[in-house]
């Protein structure tokens, strides 16, 4: 099991890290260096130890399940690559934080700093660390999140903002269409488990789905890696401070894009598609990225550009589809990333000691900073590829691999070897600009600061690099050897080649392209001369190519341009358009599912037609129709005959014995229409000849009737088809059969209510409570219209004493309809009744307290605290499945049993009974709120300065 | 039997849809109120229509389907219609709300009669 506990650590630790990094006080600058520092030296160590494992060839896996079923599992996983480029990420991280602690300012917010490197950082080794496709990706889309967010660190300046925009805006693209390209492979491989994935090389590329899903991955990659045409964010990500630029710019995120393309390069590669995208890719990246890298002012920007370039070179290795090609990549992607963190970090120096890195106003930095200018020396020797130093072995392999393929007749095969002096030549050239303009030449003594060496410690990273950069060149076999054999090992497998890493191959060819590559670009440099000392800025020849013009063009268009114009061609903010659009869409649906079935009548045998039921739909369609045709101008008719409608569908449930749908509707249909009487009040007059119709509206009326008439025709040709068929064989039979005998009770409509979908219930009552108190809210700041604030004529005069005999039984009825309530409660399990209904019919009570006596009147002899018996409510249902709990059971079990009273009869106890009664409490708490809350408004608006809902607000 | 009961659905559930396409904030609400309705008896009649099927069992047994009417729809449409009760109260407060800040029942707050 320790195996598990180092990989979880490798990656949980840097999360956790980041976690108390972000509460430690700003100005804690050693405090948080110690923290990263030891979590990044952690997680190496947590890499070393499995590190004899894994170069005895094994795999160290460590699995949490989490949805099996799909797939999907938490998959740890560390091979030799994985193992290579984890010690990476933290070694290289470790010297970050040594070399951050010093270059960060007191002024920077330092706790967003580290806690957002070590996230970073524990993205890294999770995305390096993962053994499931959907897992990689995860991580993948976290170091792009981390990402932008270092590059936007210094977020009050604003090209560090559009730069973090830009990476996260290209990169996070990427990983949609890599996310895309995964499930495809997940699809072709029947599973998402990396190491199935790699076992299924000759599956996936014989697969017709290969081509998509390589494409979409290789976005993925080449947009993370910086590579052409998608380079152009790198640049514009150095806003970022130089310790991020140094991290991530050069070991970390953008060989994730590397990585993954090692990682599947077993699986993906070998094809004629793989060799031309990821080939040429590379092939312009390395040769362009080199030639901008020399036009360069900018240190930082010079490193940027040969970062890219480097990575063309990689990736261009990664696409020759050869394994030595394979080996020399893995090699290389070391390297550069020890030579290029170490000459970020020197740049960083120069410009932190000095106030500036524009290499036009450096110069002579040779005397102030004798020692820094040695270790940049050697750095940028290595990334030139001086022999006796890392770079340039790995060139040689690449030069090699780069004749060795051009005996394949093809163009871009053949032009290989001379592309790839051309880029030996450049990379000389900006080297040696680098070098040469920033260390050498007269000291002009006008910079921003007096130039010095930095605290050692600032320096001891870069020390750190450089001596690896020199031992490696110099003893390449006895010191990264192993590792690099591990590493490529686990991924070719059987099929790694015979390679040798030595500094004297003997007088060959591609010892030839090196020297001529040297001297070439020393040539190259002296020639540049007075070009570069005109500081002319931008790159000759490619003025026009600007990535970041472009890309801003584009996003202009997709995210202004276009989204305006999509919508204003097919949007509308018209409530009746969107219906009408949705009315139709639903229309279509229907139609278009309905298609291959067609929607002939069943061959169920018909039921008789009883008259009395024809009659009574007579009446009921004659009042939906007259609903529908007075609502416009007389509120009070329709809302009348929107009751009949009501009504009709009431009966209809008794006819078919529904006892408890015909009780609910017809309370529900009462406190609807009390409602919608006390909202009437409050609407605008209605002006009948407003409105008497142009043409365009009646034609509009015409098209709406149309609409109207087919969905209607489409409902009754549905419902009749449906009708007509047998009704299948569903779960209703084990509710009919099982109310009684495990849920205790006779009414099978409450037991599924209270016992069987208790669940289902106890959501629905929530949203009950949840509408009430939205509208009681939304009431509290109710402002009605001027005009309706008055007493309406109703209510003046001898209009008053209408309704005095009928408030008189009203208030009588009062008791009557509270114990009616209570026994329909009581019944509901096994007789018709049940909460709901009983709290509507209690709430009934109330309201007709209301109508006989007004508002005023109520408020002063009842006080109904609506808020606290829906609290009571819910706490009652809820509590009652709490109890189910307490025994031992699944939430909502319920529980039944007889209890014997003497001389009163046994009583049926459940506990379905009392969430029932929750239930009851709830609804009558929620419906009386809404009642309540609408009738006080009369009373409110009428007075001067209201005190808010006095008799509401009593109860809080 | 079915053609009335479908052809009833259709009548409630076409005035339903005329009054939602109107620009008047109390149309809609009617017409809401009147589609549930439609809907709701859609549902209701997945059940079939069992007259004189008794819906309450007897004490001590296990129902049969056979013999009984069916309690799934009847459930269903149960919580339908209260749902159908709090979306009603939730749009006549939305309603008055837009009346108190526009002056006005056009559903977009708005603009003349259509």
């Amino acid at each position: 099991m320790p195996d598990a506990l180092y990989l979880s650590t490798a990656i949980g630790l840097p999360y956790l890290g980041a976690l108390v990094a972000a509460l430690l006080p700003s100005n804690a600058r050693n405090l948080e260096a110690w923290l990263a520092g030891g979590v990044a030296l952690l997680c190496l160590v947590m890499v070393w130890l499995c590190y004899p494992a894994v170069a005895s060839g094994e795999v160290v896996r460590f699995e949490i399940p989490w949805a099996p079923d799909l797939g999907l599992n938490l998959v740890l996983r560390m091979d030799g690559l994985a193992s290579v480029f984890a010690a990476m990420v933290a070694g290289i991280g470790f010297l970050v934080v040594l070399y951050a602690r010093y270059y960060m300012s007191q002024d920077d917010p330092i706790p967003r700093f580290f806690a957002f490197l070590l996230a970073f950082m524990g993205s890294m080794m999770g995305l390096v660390l993962s053994g499931n496709l959907i897992q990689l990706v995860f991580f993948w889309e976290l170091t792009s999140l981390f990402s932008f967010l270092l590059i936007g660190y210094w977020q009050h300046a604003a090209p560090a903002r559009d730069g973090a925009r830009m990476a996260l805006t290209v990169t996070s693209a990427g990983g949609l269409a890599l996310f895309a390209g995964m499930l495809l492979l997940g699809h072709i491989v029947g599973s998402y488990d990396l190491d199935r994935v790699l076992a299924a090389g000759d599956v996936i590329r014989a697969h017709p789905l290969y081509l998509p899903a390589l494409i979409l991955i290789l976005l993925g990659a080449l947009t993370k890696s910086a590579q052409f045409p998608f380079h152009f964010w790198l640049p514009h990500a150095m806003a970022a401070p130089t310790p991020v630029s140094a991290y991530l710019h050069s070991a970390t995120l953008v060989k994730a894009g590397i990585f993954l393309m090692v990682r599947l390069w077993p699986v993906l590669a070998g094809t004629e598609a793989w060799f031309w995208i990821v080939g040429t890719s590379g092939l312009i990246t390395l040769l362009l990225g080199a030639y901008v890298a020399i036009f360069q002012h900018d240190l930082k920007a010079l490193l940027a550009y040969s970062t890219i370039s480097h990575l063309g070179l990689i990736t261009l290795l990664l696409g020759l589809n050869s394994e030595l090609a394979m080996v020399a990549a893995i090699f290389h992607t070391m390297n550069h990333a020890t030579f290029k963190a170490s000459l970020f970090m020197a740049a960083g120096i120069i410009d932190h000691e000095t106030g500036t890195r524009d290499i036009r106003r450096l110069s002579g930095l040779n005397e102030t900073m004798p020692f820094t200018a040695r270790l940049a020396l050697v750095a940028a020797a290595a990334m030139a590829g001086v022999p006796l130093l890392n770079g340039f072995i790995s060139k040689e392999m690449f030069f090699t691999e780069a004749l060795t393929a051009s005996t394949t007749p093809s163009l871009l095969h053949s032009i290989l070897p001379a592309a790839a002096t051309i880029a030996g030549i450049f990379a000389v050239t900006y080297s040696l600009r680098f070098i040469h303009g920033a260390f050498f030449g007269p000291d002009t003594g006008d910079l921003p600061r007096q130039p010095h060496e930095p605290p050692q410690w600032m320096r001891v990273p870069v020390e750190v690099l450089v001596f690896g950069c020199m031992v490696v060149g110099i003893l390449p076999a006895a010191t990264i050897g192993p590792f690099l054999d591990v590493a490529v090992r686990s991924v070719l497998g059987d099929a790694t080649p015979e390679y040798s890493l030595a500094v004297w191959h003997g007088f060959n060819l591609p010892l030839v392209m090196s020297l001529i590559a040297l001297a070439g670009g020393a040539l190259l440099y002296r020639l540049l001369q007075r070009h570069l000392n005109a500081g002319v800025d931008g790159t000759p020849l490619l003025r026009g190519l600007d990535g970041r013009r472009i890309f801003d063009l584009t996003m202009v268009f997709l995210s202004w341009r276009f989204a305006r114009t999509l919508e204003r061609l097919l949007g509308t903010s018209g409530l009746q358009m969107q219906l009408r659009l949705l009315v139709c869409a639903a229309f279509l649906a229907a139609a278009l599912a309905l298609l291959p079935y067609g929607l002939s009548p069943g061959g169920v045998a018909l039921t008789d037609a009883d008259p009395v039921v024809a009659l009574m739909w007579l009446v009921g369609a004659a009042c939906a129709i007259g609903a529908a045709y007075q609502a416009k101008y007389h509120r009070l008719a329709a809302l009348i005959l929107l009751g009949g409608a009501g009504l009709v569908t009431c009966l209809t449930f008794v006819w078919f014995s529904a006892p408890d749908l015909a009780l609910t509707q017809l309370l529900v249909e009462v406190v609807t229409t009390v409602l919608l009487l006390l909202g009437l009040r409050w609407l605008p007059r209605r002006d009948e000849n407003a409105g008497a119709g142009d043409l365009l509206a009646r034609l509009r009326r015409y098209r709406d009737f149309a609409i109207a008439v087919a969905a209607g025709a489409g409902l009754t040709a549905l419902s009749y088809a449906t009708m007509t068929r047998a009704s299948p064989e569903g779960i209703s039979r084990a509710f009919l059969e099982r109310a009684y005998t495990e849920g205790g009770g006779t009414n099978v409509v409450n037991v599924i209510l209270v016992d069987f979908r208790g669940f289902d219930t106890l959501g629905e009552i929530t949203v009950l409570g949840i509408v009430a108190l939205t509208v009681f809210a939304l009431l509290r700041r109710f402002r009605p219209a001027t005009e309706s604030i008055g007493v309406p004529d109703q209510q003046r005069g001898e209009a008053r004493d209408w309704l005095a005999i009928p408030a008189v039984i009203m208030r009588l009825l009062f008791p009557v309809i509270c114990v009616t309530a209570i026994f329909l409660l009581l019944r509901g399990h096994d007789l018709p009744g049940g909460g709901f209904v009983a709290g509507l019919m209690m709430s009934v009570a109330v309201l007709l307290q209301y109508m006989a006596g007004g508002t005023r009147w109520v408020e002063d002899h009842l006080r109904v605290h609506p808020l606290r018996w829906m609290g009571l409510g819910l706490l009652l249902a809820a509590g009652t499945g709490m109890g189910a709990i307490v025994v031992g059971r699944p939430f909502l079990t319920s529980y039944f049993a007889y209890a014997d009273l003497g001389w009163l009869g046994r009583l049926p106890v459940a506990s379905a009974m009392l969430f029932d009664i929750g239930v009851f409490t709830l609804v009558f708490g929620a419906t009386v709120l809404m009642l309540i809350a609408i009738a006080h408004q009369s009373v409110r608006s009428q007075r001067a300065a209201p005190p808010a809902m006095a008799a509401l607000e009593g109860d809080d | 039997m079915e053609l009335i009961l479908a052809l009833s659905i259709g009548v409630l559930g076409g005035s339903g849809v005329w009054l939602l396409m109107r620009p008047r904030t109390f149309q809609l609400i009617i017409g809401l109120s009147l589609l549930a309705y439609a809907v709701n008896l859609f549902i209701f009649s997945m059940g079939r229509f069992p007259v004189g099927a008794p819906p309450v069992l007897e004490p001590g047994t296990a129902g049969d389907p056979a013999h009984f009417a069916d309690p799934l729809p009847q459930a269903l449409v149960l919580t339908a219609i209260v749902i159908g009760f709090a979306t009603t109260a939730l749009f006549l407060v939305v309603m008055l709300a837009s009346r108190g800040l526009t002056g006005g029942d056009h559903v977009d707050g708005k603009g003349r009669d259509r």
